[in-house]
């Protein structure tokens, strides 16, 4: 870990103006993967600034029926709050799957959005991977892939993104707020959020430099059967193989996100509208362009069969 | 003394201490945070220096240059000591591998400098700042390609490489039903929770180390030969040790560069292991591929059983005995076993918990479930048929005691056995659910074993051996003998424990610890017991200890007397005879476990464990137990999840930390039921006690397989069985 | 009652520990081409309570609450099992809430009350969890234990205060706890020892005892 200098942020225009001020910082939150990935020089900010003070805290509704998360609310408040594991109970699901307790306590909504891959190359800095060194090739691909992305691939990366919490917000349409150095305002469509690998891996999501991730919004709820099904090799303390976000309507209409499969939360429209066809057609749908390896071409028949025991809870 | 006849009746027998489900004595220092490991001493001056390590970025090949001017002037650094610096040292004679010294990169992660800071965080940026060039050689890294060129080892771990009784080809041939399949076991890792440690001070040339050593003396030399000094000059220190399974039986870097390291800045030095670092940098269990022929009468009694395995190491390793088992635990009057051995540039494959057993019982009761299939016949009925009583090679060597097959219907009476189905056959909501079982069977080791005991005038017996306690529950077992051969309580006997200015133990390895510690501490107790005898002119032999006093006809003389104002010490160690040789020691068991397997995800799950162990006297049953549920444990892992990963093309373990190796969490594993035989071993020792921290391990995963199969009618081959090699041959969902 | 364990090591005394009587030490060797201003430094005064004792230390801002209790205040209950977030063995309540003390620097920690293994209960005075895995034997080399233990008595208050888990059947419904529960919410603590069977026992015993 290189050294850095450290100073404590009490609101959130305080933070962006500091993050203004300095290029070489970065947010530091709950810190379990930045801290993580500094100390294996992959992440090498050389200023941190503590938002853990700036408030945003509050899970709150919004004018059109919503609800608002702050950025800054605690992975494991998020999953208790009452508002959503009634209205929203894929996200209370979502999150209860991923990571542990102690790292629940801590991570925060934005910093959940923000955790990069898992990719064991990615975490191996004596070896090529285009996500931490642009240029120096993708390891993975021929490589141990087991875990990796089948779809939305590039030569240069085949990285997933490791959240769940992500996945069922996608499945939600929910929409990231934020604020800018200079002081705009916006609010970016999840779908929008993190990006393809292309040919700048490295670049893993829309924010601008020093752009500040406020709440997270979600529309007036939808109802249905709320479904997250997360596959792995331990019960526990483990990242997908493959996940699904699923709700479906009592029509057997509804929509679907898939985690494990992709640089970022795969949702296809055409998927969607399969769904009452079933598990089959809707898996196939959203995986058509799928280029997966030796190694993850099982993930292919994994979403398929997942989505199935999806519906099959959903019916039941 | 030395162990020659089989044991008679002696204090031991009594029971009232031994045997006894006595709490752990370091069980409050261990729930409070007392018990200090190996990186927790503390220099009060504060005057120790971090030293943080450096692993090779290659495979193979060799270290041309090593830039350390921008590491030197980082902030607080001290010294940076390079492989190159310390040069060509002498190889640990337990080592594979060379630990640290000279320009040869044998593996991924090798150590190649330590950089040494005021404090950890300063190391450890400096230590990225090294600049070093490389010239890279190829390297063999493919088991499956390895496995062509596989060479029948020289050395094999002192068991023959190839054996063969009656003509087991024709035999083969002949028979009316048989099986002939491969398996493959991974490379798997020790993981425990404490990372390789050390923290070294030096005394002049007298050296002082704090580690986590599961074989106190055998490090001792290691080290004193690769710092090219005299073992006498050091010492070594371990009391407490965060688990090893093997990992740490021989001596490992962070030793060799916490020394080096301390000697170059004149003071203390203390270096861990990184967690990522210790996958590739220390040892691991070899992969296996292993071949197994099986030939029966259709009334299933065994006339040819054949077992091949070939395992890679490097240069100058030794195989992975995954046959060994095969020799001895079926009947069978046509037999052969064989071990081939690859040159592979991975690292240095060694002991991991049973080393052999472990890897092949997973592959011969998967052959054993499968041939039963074959059959016809129920699993248990098929392996009870080919009990022996007697090792089939040589069956003029009876086994001490194997009751294997009252461990196989014990277990089929408590877990239900008679309620399993066909393959396929039950489910309960999405779950296929089946049963699967095993034999577990290990051998017992002999190794000599020393202590001193020392009874003071305030009635505390103090027992000295450098065994070690790696969660084992040797300080409590060795409190216990002592106690109940002075006839004391337990709470008058302290325990002092890893330590190498103390007499030379067992050590911890091979589920020889418990037996072979606790009949050294037998020793020396007889030695203190004749003192005592002596000082109060009594024949010690029809002396009787008993209730803090020691008795002859009618004269009582408390303990605390007996031994004056200062204390009596008895020092003695075991020694064995040739009864390992006239008799087969072994240990045995079953194992049951019942699993669910996902009919939409294929994901295992297991709902419930059973083992029957039958393993001669047990100590405590407490701690023997829990050494039995971890090992189902570590087979729970063994089975679904554990890999190392291996990069063909670079040459190393891609999953090189607790994320990407999945060892079992809580939540894989349910409530674990044990039990123990009622046995008492008189060839075993004086204790008449055997092993079972590795008796648990043996056969867990099979069984788990065979549930799995069981549940499912997918036979699962390639460990770990993991979903994806499932997924196409389960039902259609849709 | 004697020492049964074999404590005091050093033939020199060099090394004796004593860590409770240990002053915090500086970090020595920072500070040299630091930027002046004394926000801009890399390392920083931090204040929190230990156990309910105040301390304050002067810290490299790289130093994790994890090394900063174990080598700057030397209560080493506190166990460095992975230092990534992968194992648990760190586990400490910060605020009653259980954390992973290696991802957390120690300077974010400026007031925190924290609360390790040693303020838990002390030989002799054991906490009832501490207690419970004694009497079922919930550990083997003991190196998992505290983060174990620590974990356990905030699962506890988890399950007390309604939050779900993975294993929760009905999001509406008040959470118990179950073995099931338990072992789910344990799960980011790793034992290779695999004393899981007897550490749920031990949980389930505290758990039963206090409804």
């Amino acid at each position: 870990m290189k050294a850095f200098t450290y100073e404590r942020a009490t609101s959130v225009q305080q933070a962006v103006s500091m993050a203004a001020s300095n290029p070489d910082a970065r947010f530091i939150a709950g810190g379990t993967n930045l801290l993580d990935l500094m100390k294996l020089q992959i992440e090498t900010p050389l200023h941190l600034i503590d938002i853990n003070h700036v408030g945003l805290d509050k899970i709150e509704a919004t004018d059109d029926g919503g609800l608002r998360i702050g950025a800054m609310v605690r992975n494991t408040a998020l999953a208790a709050d009452e508002h959503v594991r009634r209205d929203y109970s894929v996200l209370s699901r979502a999150l209860v799957a991923g990571a542990s307790g102690q790292l629940r306590n801590k991570a925060t909504t934005a910093g959940n959005l923000l955790q990069r891959t898992r990719c064991p190359y990615f975490y191996d800095t004596n070896q090529p991977c285009n996500k931490r060194q642009p240029g120096s090739g993708c390891s993975a691909f021929g490589g141990f892939s087991r875990q990796h992305a089948v779809v939305g691939t590039s030569e240069a990366c085949i990285a997933t993104h490791p959240s769940d919490m992500a996945i069922a917000m996608r499945a939600l349409d929910a929409k990231v707020e934020t604020v800018k150095g200079d002081g705009t305002r916006r609010t970016i469509p999840i779908a929008d959020f993190h990006r393809l690998p292309g040919d700048t891996p490295h670049i893993e999501t829309n924010l601008e430099r020093g752009e500040f991730i406020t709440a997270v919004t979600l529309p007036a709820p939808i109802g249905g059967k709320q479904i997250y099904r997360k596959v792995r090799d331990r019960a526990s303390y483990a990242f997908a193989l493959v996940s699904i976000a699923a709700v479906v309507q009592p029509d057997g209409t509804g929509r679907f996100a898939i985690g494990g499969v992709a640089h970022k939360p795969w949702r296809m429209g055409e998927a969607d509208a399969q769904l009452k066809a079933g598990a089959r057609e809707a898996a196939r749908a959203a995986l058509a362009d799928a280029r997966p390896t030796e190694q993850n071409r099982y993930k292919l028949d994994l979403v398929e069969r997942t989505l199935g025991a999806a519906l099959a809870e959903a019916k039941g | 003394m030395k162990f020659e006849k089989p044991a008679e009746m002696n204090p031991i027998d009594r029971m009232k201490v031994v045997g006894q489900p006595i709490r752990r004595i370091d069980g409050e220092l261990k729930v409070s945070g007392q018990a200090k490991y190996a990186y927790e001493w503390h220099d009060p001056a504060g005057s120790h220096a971090y030293g943080y390590p450096v692993g090779s970025a290659i495979a193979k090949g060799r270290i041309l240059s090593i830039d350390s001017k921008a590491a030197q002037r980082s902030p607080g650094v001290l010294k940076i000591v390079t492989t190159l610096d310390v040069g060509d040292r002498e190889k640990g004679k337990f080592n594979t591998a060379k630990l640290f010294g000279g320009s040869e990169i044998q593996h991924y992660h090798q150590a190649v400098a330590v950089v040494v800071a005021e404090t950890f965080e300063q190391a450890r940026e400096a230590a990225a700042l090294l600049k070093i060039e490389y010239a890279e050689e190829a390297g063999s890294f493919s088991l499956k390609e390895g496995k062509l060129s596989a060479v029948k080892p020289k050395d094999a771990g002192g068991s023959e490489p190839d054996t063969s009784v009656g003509d087991f080809a024709g035999a083969f041939r002949s028979a009316e039903v048989t099986l002939d399949e491969e398996y493959s076991t991974p490379d798997q890792s020790h993981s425990m929770m404490e990372p390789h440690a050390s923290l070294a001070a030096w005394d002049g040339d007298e050296l002082t180390l704090w580690t986590s050593s599961q074989m106190i003396d055998w490090w001792r030399g290691d080290l004193a030969a690769t710092l090219g000094i005299d073992k006498g000059k050091v010492t070594l220190m371990s009391p407490f040790i965060g688990g090893g399974f093997g990992g740490k039986l021989f001596l490992r870097v962070d030793a060799v560069l916490a020394a080096f390291a301390a000697k170059a800045i004149g003071r203390p030095v203390k270096v861990a292991l990184p967690r990522p670092l210790m996958a590739n940098n220390t040892t691991h269990r070899p992969a296996t591929i292993q071949r197994i022929r099986i030939g029966a009468s259709r009334d299933g009694k065994i006339s040819a059983i054949g077992h091949e395995s070939w395992s890679g190491d490097l240069a100058g390793g030794q195989p992975e005995a995954a046959v060994m088992q095969t020799r001895l635990l079926y009947a069978g009057e046509n037999r052969m076993t064989a071990m081939r051995l690859a040159t592979l540039n991975l690292p240095e494959g060694n002991a991991m918990r049973a080393p052999g057993e472990a890897p092949g019982l997973m592959a011969l009761e998967i052959a054993m479930d499968e041939m039963a299939e074959k059959l016809g016949m129920d699993p248990i009925e098929f392996r009870k048929l080919n009990d022996t009583q007697v090792d089939p090679e040589n069956p003029d060597r009876p086994f001490t005691q194997r009751n294997l097959n009252g461990c196989l219907d014990l277990g089929a009476e408590r877990f239900g056995w008679k309620n399993r189905g066909k393959p396929g056959s039950r489910m309960e909501g999405n779950m296929l659910i089946g049963m699967g079982v095993a034999a577990a069977f290990r051998n017992n080791l002999l190794l000599p074993s020393a202590a001193r005991v020392r009874l003071d005038r305030s009635g505390i017996l103090t027992v000295e051996t450098d065994m070690t306690d790696i969660g084992t529950g040797s300080y409590t077992i060795i409190a216990q003998t002592a106690a109940e051969m002075l006839g004391l309580p337990i709470n008058r006997v302290a325990v002092h424990l890893g330590d190498s200015r103390f007499p030379v133990s067992a050590g911890s390895g091979g589920q020889f610890g418990a037996n072979c510690s606790t009949s050294g501490v037998y020793a020396a107790c007889l030695k203190l017991r004749e003192a005592i005898a002596a000082k109060l002119g009594f024949n010690s032999a029809d002396a009787v200890f008993a209730d803090g006093e020691v008795r002859l006809g009618n004269r009582t003389v408390p303990l605390t007397d007996a031994v004056g104002p200062d204390g009596l010490t008895g020092e003695d160690g075991v020694e064995w005879g040739d009864l390992s040789e006239t008799h087969q020691q072994s240990t045995f068991g079953a194992h049951f476990v019942e699993v669910g397997v996902d009919r939409f995800t294929g994901e295992t799950r297991i709902r419930r464990m059973l083992a029957v162990c039958a393993a001669g006297r047990i100590l405590n049953p407490i701690t023997a137990r829990s050494q039995i549920i971890g090992a189902m444990t570590m087979g729970v892992g063994g089975a679904l999840t554990e890999e190392l990963a291996v990069d063909e093309r670079r040459g190393f373990f891609v999953n090189h930390d607790l994320a990407g190796y999945e060892v079992p969490v809580h939540a894989d594993i349910p409530h674990q039921e044990v039990i123990f035989m009622d046995e008492a071993d008189p060839y075993s020792s004086p204790i008449k006690a055997k092993g079972v921290g590795e008796l648990g391990l043996c056969g867990v995963s099979a069984a788990i397989a065979n549930a799995i199969y069981n549940a499912t009618g997918v036979r699962l081959r390639r460990y770990p069985l993991t979903l994806d090699k499932m997924l196409h041959q389960l039902p259609e969902v849709a | 009652m004697p020492r049964l364990v074999h404590l005091e090591v050093s033939r020199r005394d060099l090394l004796k520990s004593s860590a409770a009587t240990i002053a915090a030490t500086g970090v020595a060797g920072v500070g040299a081409a630091q930027p002046a201003e004394d926000k801009m430094k890399s390392s920083n005064t931090v204040s929190f309570t230990v156990n309910g004792k105040a301390e304050k230390l002067e810290l490299d801002n790289r130093t994790t609450l994890l090394d900063a209790l174990r080598e700057h205040l030397h209560m080493t209950g506190t166990k460095k099992g992975c230092d990534h977030g992968q194992c648990g063995a760190c586990t400490v309540l910060v605020a009653g809430q259980r954390i992973n003390s290696c991802l957390s620097l120690a300077v974010m920690h400026e007031g925190d009350e924290i609360t390790t293994i040693e303020g838990l209960g002390q030989p002799g005075a054991l906490h009832p969890m501490q207690t419970a895995f004694v009497k079922h034997d919930g550990f083997q080399c003991g190196y998992c234990t505290p983060g174990q233990i620590c974990s356990s008595v905030a699962v506890l208050e988890e399950i007390k205060a309604n939050i779900p888990s993975h294993v929760t059947k009905d999001m509406q419904a008040k959470v118990t706890a179950t073995p099931e529960e338990i072992r789910e919410r344990m799960s980011g603590n790793i034992c290779r020892c695999g004393a899981y069977s007897n550490i749920i026992e031990a949980i389930t015993d505290v758990a039963g005892s206090r409804a």
